[in-house]
């Protein structure tokens, strides 16, 4: 039996000298040509390298960007209203502005303008990429560690701030270590949107997954191959991190009943 | 020790307290009470500022308490809630132990050896390394009591310390709250334990309309009432 290589040069020969292919030879010469020519699916795998590599970065930014700013707009929410520190109100409106402009444009936009404005001279196409991602999520991540702070029952800052401890320890050895329970869900959400959201990169250059499929298709001048290899990769990411939140949700659950 | 002079507060337009005058000394046991709604736990979280007072003053040991220094303040009046308030993530030991700690009152270690102490007393030293939602009510209000005993407080609020619980988990905290105030421990109870009050308390307060009504010791405060509106209260109460 020929090895797959020498059924390829046939056939690809024959459909090239204008013979008719079946179905199957067909699909095999497409599919052939998509993943197993000059060792492409290499390329791939190195998107998926890049994708997870960004999507984690942009997490991490997220997390920071988002932390910050929640924290800075429930101080000031929680402030007394005759001991408005203004410091705080300032810092606090630039959060607002901040998330505000950020939910309220596309996230495509926001990726052109830092790629093509902000950083048009800069060669690292990935690193703007990962960087605006994170810039984007920590207006979403921020609103959901605000939430989880919001969920904590007010009577534990109570509580704390009763035995003398001041608003940043109470906040930091009794309110969040509680918030984290509903935050890291969430959080895990975010992180699914995000890894999805990494092929947005490519718009601007980015070398992740989708790129990697396009990089194909401009070679082949066949589309369906690599962008159904592409969505079946993103499913299964999906689905192993889903699965993995979903471990993690339960262990969060069984802390909970001790 | 702690003098109010003409304590206000409103929410939104909700007149609560018009003007509380009171003066608590130390070793009293003052018993709160009055119908639903009347201020009680309005006062009592003007003192520590858990509420902001709108107008008025509180001081503690002739110092007026402000924004400032409520930190420090807080460390001498601990506060007891209804619903324990129990610190649900940390074990019972590092309930109590968190704040002196954190506050630099004393090592770890020192904070261990007085937190097991403290349980001891109140007979729960095998709880230290339970989490608060494996113990019964009356357990954690015990050892809320305890937590805040830990920071060696001049004075103790409590704000209902027993509504929340079982009927039969009543008797266990009062019995606690009756020890410390025959330790000689300054109270500020808002209670419906008229029980309570006339056992354990000197002075059992009547607070109604926004203001303080009756402030008497007990065996006069329950025996002929001349306010009409306490008179009502009590027939209502007891
Ligand atoms: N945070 C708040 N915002 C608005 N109104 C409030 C707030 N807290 C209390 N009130 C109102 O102030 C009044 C006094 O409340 P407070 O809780 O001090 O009463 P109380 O005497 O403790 O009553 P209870 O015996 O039911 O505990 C009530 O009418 C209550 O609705
Ligand atoms: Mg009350």
């Amino acid at each position: 039996m020929a090895s797959l290589a020498e059924q390829f040069e046939v056939l690809s020969g024959l459909a090239k000298s204008g013979a008719h292919l079946s179905f199957g030879q067909d699909f095999f010469v497409k599919f052939y040509q998509a993943f197993l020519l000059s060792n492409r699916w290499q390329q791939y795998i190195e998107g998926v390298g890049t994708t997870l590599v960004v999507t984690a970065i942009a997490l991490i930014i997220g997390v920071i960007l988002g932390g910050v700013v929640a924290l800075v707009r429930t101080a000031h929410d929680q402030q007394r209203h005759s001991h408005r520190n203004f410091l705080l109100g300032v810092v606090n409106q630039i959060c607002k502005i901040y998330t505000t402009v950020i939910r309220g444009t596309p996230m495509m936009v926001q990726l052109l303008i830092m790629g093509m404005v902000v950083f048009a001279s800069s060669r690292n196409f990935t690193v703007v990429g990962a960087l605006t991602l994170g810039i984007n999520s920590g207006a979403y991540v921020s609103e959901i560690i605000r939430g989880g702070l919001m969920g904590v029952d007010p009577g534990q800052m109570e509580a704390g701030r009763s035995l003398g401890l001041n608003y940043m320890t109470t906040m930091v050895t009794i309110v969040i270590p509680q918030a984290v329970k509903s935050i890291l869900p969430a959080l895990g959400n975010e992180f699914i949107i995000l890894l999805k959201d990494t092929s947005l990169i490519t718009v601007i250059g980015g070398k992740e997954l989708l790129y990697a499929a396009q990089g194909v298709m401009n070679r082949t001048y066949e589309a369906m191959f690599p962008l159904l290899g592409t969505a079946v990769i993103y499913l299964i990411l999906v689905m192993i991190f889903t699965w993995l939140l979903g471990k993690l949700e339960g262990r969060l659950r069984q802390s909970d009943r001790r | 020790m702690i003098v109010v002079k003409d304590l206000k507060k409103q929410y939104n337009g909700l007149q609560v307290l018009k003007g509380v005058n009171l003066t608590i000394n130390k070793g009293d046991v003052v018993c709160l009470v009055g119908p639903s709604g009347c201020g009680k736990s309005t006062f009592l979280r003007c003192l520590n500022r858990l509420e902001e007072p709108d107008g008025g003053t509180v001081t503690l040991d002739g110092k007026e308490i402000t924004e400032k220094d409520i930190d420090a303040v807080r460390a001498k009046m601990g506060m007891v809630f209804q619903h324990f308030n129990l610190f649900p993530h940390l074990t019972v030991r590092k309930n109590i132990t968190l704040a002196p700690v954190k506050l630099k009152r004393m090592s770890q270690k020192e904070a261990d050896q007085t937190a097991l102490k403290l349980l001891e007393r109140i007979g729960l030293a095998d709880k230290a390394d339970s989490y608060p939602n494996m113990l019964s009510g009356g357990q954690k209000q015990r050892i809320a009591i305890v937590r805040a005993l830990a920071m060696n407080p001049e004075v103790l609020l409590f704000d209902e310390p027993t509504s929340a619980l079982d009927p039969e988990m009543v008797g266990e905290v009062l019995e606690l709250m009756k020890e410390l105030a025959h330790s000689g421990m300054t109270m500020v109870v808002v209670t419906h334990e008229m029980g309570f009050a006339r056992e354990v308390a000197n002075r059992v307060i009547f607070i109604d309309e926004g203001k303080v009504q009756v402030d008497k010791p007990p065996q006069e405060f329950f025996k002929d009432p001349e306010n009409p509106r306490l008179k009502a209260f009590l027939s209502k109460v007891l």
